[in-house]
């Protein structure tokens, strides 16, 4: 089972991850400062780590940044909710994913398992993603729903199949942008909002409760797969 | 100075003047009648024995004169080193007043009151260093010899035949706590002055058989023991008020002194002080401006300045008053104050129109009625001295274009009249000389328009009238008509002249009046500090054709707050000018008695409730004094300038008790919520974690869940309260600043109730998001949180298994949005309440508890973003609708 290393500098949360990691059956390796973290990054090679951005000894950012230049292991960050900038921030320096303190475990077990699961089909990306009743096929560039065909313009295709690439996982407005209207147009949130509603106009099943394309505040969109509880 | 109150309480002057009286040092000064009576060498046996006694004590400054007993008597006093000060090349030797104040002894002594100090000094006369010594507190004993009070002294010219160039002001004497007078026959002194024992400086020694006659010497000695007898009665009236003894009394008199132009004036105004002060009563200089006073030489004006000064410096109140009978200004004035003795000069009237015209000090004693009048003898300076500089000031050199003027328009006239001689009859030309005479009195005045009309008449004369070529006349019908033009051309002159000199005088006049209204208006529309400022130097630059600037405390020192022209800093004389009228409350600088080296001249500006700062002005050059005009001009300035600014910091205040008492109460209101907000989730999650590890085993597992269901429930609350908390935190520190982006309000209210599901599980929620909602320009976070929040109120406040609406629509041009509950309302009078921090409606107590911050949070975000929100009642008036309305931007343009 895979290994995840927690950093935290409250032993309290600490041990609570600890407990649930556990649990479900993963090994956990603790760290109390960014320093410790850093050097069990290296030695005990985790699968995962669980990164609080609050440390006494160094800043999570730069945290981010040291474990990045020397591995490609998912890392998902715990902050601070209105705090989006240090979200996104973080995700730019090349963390997977965050959840905002406080939370559930449930999840961020979600999170941990998308994490993990993404890094075990490392190399091929995913050539078909189903959520629920929509189907999308990223080798035909063909969208299914309910077993029929959606038909989609091309940017609407591409936004879903940037999202659908990267299911289960947070993506930045400025990521989404670069990726379908190319980087002179990273500011332009209007046509991002504009298309994530047409998306959902045509996959939702109540598009003004949004279950698959799900918005987080300021910060990006996420394709959402269903959870396996 | 006195106040009459028929009360049996003590006066509150009286209260006021013993206060101050204990504040500042004593002050005892040893009066004597002449020099050589002994002052010093009484002085200096008092001080010995207090110095046996063991009072701390300091010599200031002592002048031995070489006498070997006072010299003796120095002994074992210490003594405050003299300064050095060269002037002119020359060292000269004054009491080191800085020094004494840093020594802080009990007591200095200081030698000759009266005595000038050397230019550069700090004050001009020592009585000043000494009251400053005063005002820190320390007692002083001095000396004076009589014949220096300013009221004493033509007097004393005119008994000893001396002018004492040394005065000091009388209020000096009359303030003292205690006056030794040291006596001594007048034989004795002479006696003394034959043994060498009387020091007489060099420059004296002329007068001196004169002055040390028998009867001079009577005479100063009468005159210090009557001054000494007048301190015992006002020190007995004194006590009486400040003791609330009953009267009787002096009945209230008031003395007013008529300042005319002429030499006399400030004989005048002393007289009348010895007067008022003789029967303790307060007294007025009033001076009557007419059409004439603007035609007056300089130097009657500067003696009539002068006069209302000296009255105001012996403790006079000055008046000056417009109008062209004087003697009913007089009268009218007298009556409107109460005036019980009118002071007058005798030469009233000029001595070639006397039997001519009536004097109006005649008129005035004629008219007097039941005012006293007191009638002063004219004095040799009104006979000498002014009729040469008139002499030789006529006519004025300035004056001759006037007069060049005038003959040529005489010229003029004369021409003119030869050509109509011809057709028409005599009288006709003496028409063309009175117009003449008439434009020469409009021009120039009245003196130029009298020589044109004698020279009017004497061309008139000569040439029209037959015998032509002479000034004779032989027909007594012309005989008439030259005479009649005579008597025409003069009325018309001084008709003529005194219009012009009426419309100046109401042209100054109105300057003035104008001058303050705009300062008022100007100063009344500013309304920071900055502005009053501004508009003040502004104004007073302009009023003295000069420069200004206010200087105001900062940290504890003065500081350039403003000037015009605009000026930062100021040299060192000057500002130690500025520090001097801030810290001792009256005028310095150049112009005033202190400091007069400085460049500018400081007024200090205070209020009822003390000083606000120092007003400076500098006259353009070549004009180092302000004219009375000026100096009253600015007084009023400065005080109203004063108001001004004490106004704006009042404005000022008044805010910041406002905000001091919202903050209080905000302060109060978080305290309560916080330990009720937060206290009833922990109670609730310390119960059920306890619970559940004290009942582990007997718990069944649904009771089991619904305990932990609870802990997560109140946690999440509790989450939910803090974080309130902190987005108040960010909205009263004006962190709040949204961060705009094109918004989806679809997605927006999706985001909310994704957040929300947990709070909405007892609840439904229904959106009704009309289709094509324009994107909107906001923050997505912060409008979020704003549905979170209204979400997070409608499930608290609204029953079990009702539904929770949102809408959300396009109008006139804005997008409206509702988020709808089904509970119980709120009450018409708390609907706009509600946004209020920490506000909540009062209910019953099974109704969930809120933070009170949720919707404050709400109204803050949505007014940041150029929205409106308010509370409505539902739809038949069930439940409560919160409505936004957001402005809805014109769409951006997309490619595709």
């Amino acid at each position: 089972m895979a290994t995840i290393l927690v950093i935290d500098d409250e032993p309290q949360i600490r041990r609570f991850l600890r407990i649930s990691l556990t649990a479900n059956g993963y090994t956990v390796v603790e760290a109390e400062t960014a320093r410790a973290g850093l050097d069990a990054c290296a030695s005990a090679r985790p699968d995962l780590v669980i990164l609080d951005l609050g440390l006494p000894d160094m800043d999570g950012q730069e945290a981010i940044s040291a474990i990045r230049g020397t591995s490609a292991v998912p890392i998902i960050v715990l902050s601070v909710r209105a705090h989006e900038h240090d979200k996104v921030e973080a995700l730019d320096r090349g963390a997977d994913d965050y959840v905002a303190k406080p939370f559930g475990i449930a999840e961020l077990m979600a999170r941990v398992r998308a994490a993990l699961r993404q890094r075990s089909a490392t190399g091929e990306p995913p050539t078909l993603v189903t959520a629920g009743r929509v189907c999308v096929d990223l080798a035909r560039r063909v969208v299914l729903r309910g077993g029929e065909e959606v038909h989609l313009s091309r940017r609407e295709y591409e936004l879903l199949a940037t999202l659908a690439a990267r299911a289960d996982h947070v993506l930045t407005h400025a990521e989404i942008l670069r990726a379908v209207w190319g980087p002179a147009h990273v500011h332009d949130t209007a046509y991002l909002r504009v298309y994530v509603k047409q998306l959902r106009q045509k996959l939702e099943e109540d598009p003004n409760l949004p279950a698959l394309i799900v918005t987080e505040p300021g910060v990006g969109y996420r394709f959402r797969l269903p959870a396996v509880e | 100075m006195p106040h009459d109150d028929p009360n049996a309480r003590p006066s509150p002057d009286a209260l006021l003047e013993e206060a101050n009286r204990e504040r500042r040092g004593r002050h005892t000064i040893f009066l004597g009648a002449a020099p050589g009576v002994g002052k010093t060498f009484a002085m200096l046996e008092g001080a010995q024995a207090r110095r046996r006694e063991g009072v701390d004590l300091v010599v200031g400054v002592v002048e031995t004169h070489g006498r070997v007993e006072t010299a003796a008597l120095l002994e074992g006093l210490e003594r405050v080193p003299l300064r050095t000060v060269s002037y002119r090349g020359k060292a000269f030797e004054e009491m080191d007043l800085d020094a004494v104040l840093a020594r802080r002894p009990r007591l200095v002594l200081v030698d000759e009151l009266a005595h000038t100090n050397i230019p550069g000094s700090r004050h001009v006369k020592r009585w000043q260093d000494v009251e400053e010594i005063l005002d820190a507190g320390i007692d002083v004993s001095s000396t004076l010899n009589v014949q220096h009070l300013e009221s004493l002294n033509d007097v004393v010219e005119r008994i000893a035949g001396i002018r004492v160039r040394e005065t000091l002001p009388d209020s000096v004497l009359q303030k003292a706590d205690e006056i030794e007078l040291i006596d001594l026959p007048p034989q004795e002194l002479i006696r003394r002055l034959a043994d060498g024992k009387v020091y007489v400086p060099e420059q004296a020694r002329r007068a001196l058989d004169r002055f040390f006659s028998p009867g001079t010497l009577t005479a100063l000695r009468e005159m210090a023991l009557r001054q000494a007898a007048e301190r015992v009665d006002s020190q007995m009236l004194r006590y009486m008020r400040s003791h609330a003894i009953a009267g009787p009394w002096p009945t209230r008199e008031r003395i007013l002194v008529c300042i005319g132009h002429g030499p006399e004036a400030a004989r005048l105004v002393r007289t009348a002080k010895r007067a008022a002060e003789r029967r303790d009563a307060p007294w007025v200089a009033l001076h009557v401006e007419t059409h004439r006073s603007t035609s007056r030489r300089e130097a009657d004006k500067d003696a009539i300045a002068a006069a209302l000064r000296l009255a105001e410096q012996l403790g006079g109140e000055t008046a000056v008053v417009q109008g062209e009978r004087v003697v009913d200004e007089i009268l009218a004035f007298a009556r409107g104050r109460n005036v019980s003795q009118i002071v007058v000069g005798r030469a009233g009237a000029r001595r070639w129109t006397r039997g001519f015209l009536r004097s109006a000090t005649a008129d005035l004693l004629a008219r007097a009625g039941r005012f006293d009048v007191l009638v002063v003898a004219a004095g040799d300076e009104a006979a000498t001295a002014p009729a040469t500089t008139e002499a030789m000031a006529w006519p004025a050199a300035r004056d001759w274009p006037a007069y060049a003027l005038a003959t040529l328009i005489v010229a003029a006239a004369t021409a003119f009249g030869a050509l109509i001689d011809r057709w028409l009859p005599l009288p006709n030309v003496s028409v063309v000389y009175l117009v003449g005479v008439l434009l020469v009195a409009i021009r120039s005045g009245l003196a130029p328009s009298i020589y044109a009309s004698v020279l009017s008449f004497l061309a008139f004369n000569f040439l029209f009238t037959e015998p032509r070529y002479t000034l004779a006349i032989n027909d007594p019908q012309n005989i008439l008509t030259v005479a009649f033009f005579l008597i025409a051309a003069v009325i018309t002159s001084n008709l003529a002249a005194r219009v012009r000199a009426q419309v100046e005088v109401a042209r100054v006049s109105a300057r003035r009046t104008a001058n303050l209204y705009d300062f008022n208006r100007r100063v009344a529309a500013a309304a920071s500090l900055d502005d009053v400022l501004w508009a003040v130097v502004h104004h007073v630059a302009a009023s003295v054709d000069g420069r200004s600037l206010v200087l105001m405390p900062e940290e504890g020192r003065l500081v350039v707050k403003a000037g015009y022209p605009p000026e930062d800093t100021l040299d060192e004389k000057s500002m130690a000018a500025a520090q001097w009228a801030w810290d001792h409350g009256s005028p310095a600088g150049r112009g005033s008695t202190t400091l007069p080296a400085a460049d500018w001249f400081f007024l200090p500006m205070r209020t009822g409730h003390g000083p606000v700062g120092v007003l400076g002005v500098q006259i353009r050059s070549g004009q180092p004094l302000l004219s009375p005009e000026q100096g009253r001009l600015i007084d009023t300035l400065a005080s109203q300038a004063a108001v001004a600014v004490e106004r704006t910091s009042l404005v000022g205040d008044i805010q910041k008790a406002r905000l001091d008492a919202e903050t209080e109460r905000l302060r109060a209101a978080l305290l309560s919520s916080l330990s009720h907000d937060l206290r009833t989730p922990l109670v609730s999650i310390l119960g059920a974690a306890t619970s559940l590890y004290t009942y582990d085993e007997t718990l069944k597992p649904a009771q089991r869940l619904d305990l932990v269901q609870t802990i997560q429930d109140e946690a999440e609350r509790l989450n939910r309260f803090v974080q309130n908390l902190l987005d108040m935190t960010r909205i009263s520190s004006g962190a709040l600043r949204p961060k705009a982006d094109w918004v989806d309000l679809a997605d927006v209210v999706g985001a909310a109730a994704e957040r929300a599901r947990r709070i909405l599980r007892r609840h439904r929620l229904r959106l009704d998001l009309e289709p094509g909602l324009p994107l909107l320009r906001a923050d997505p976070v912060l409008l979020e949180q704003v549905f979170f929040n209204l979400i997070d109120n409608a499930c608290k406040y609204s029953p079990k298994d009702t539904t929770v609406t949102v809408w959300a629509r396009r109008q006139d041009g804005r997008v409206v949005a509702e988020v709808c509950d089904r509970g119980r309302g709120i009450p018409e009078a708390d609907r706009e309440r509600v946004f209020d921090m920490f506000y909540r409606v009062q209910g019953g107590d099974g109704q969930a508890a809120g933070t009170g911050l949720g919707l404050a949070i709400s109204r803050a975000i949505v007014e940041a973003h150029g929205g409106t929100i308010e509370a409505r009642s539902g739809l038949h008036d069930a439940g409560t609708c919160i409505v936004i309305a957001l402005p809805a931007e014109p769409p951006p343009t997309l490619p595709d």
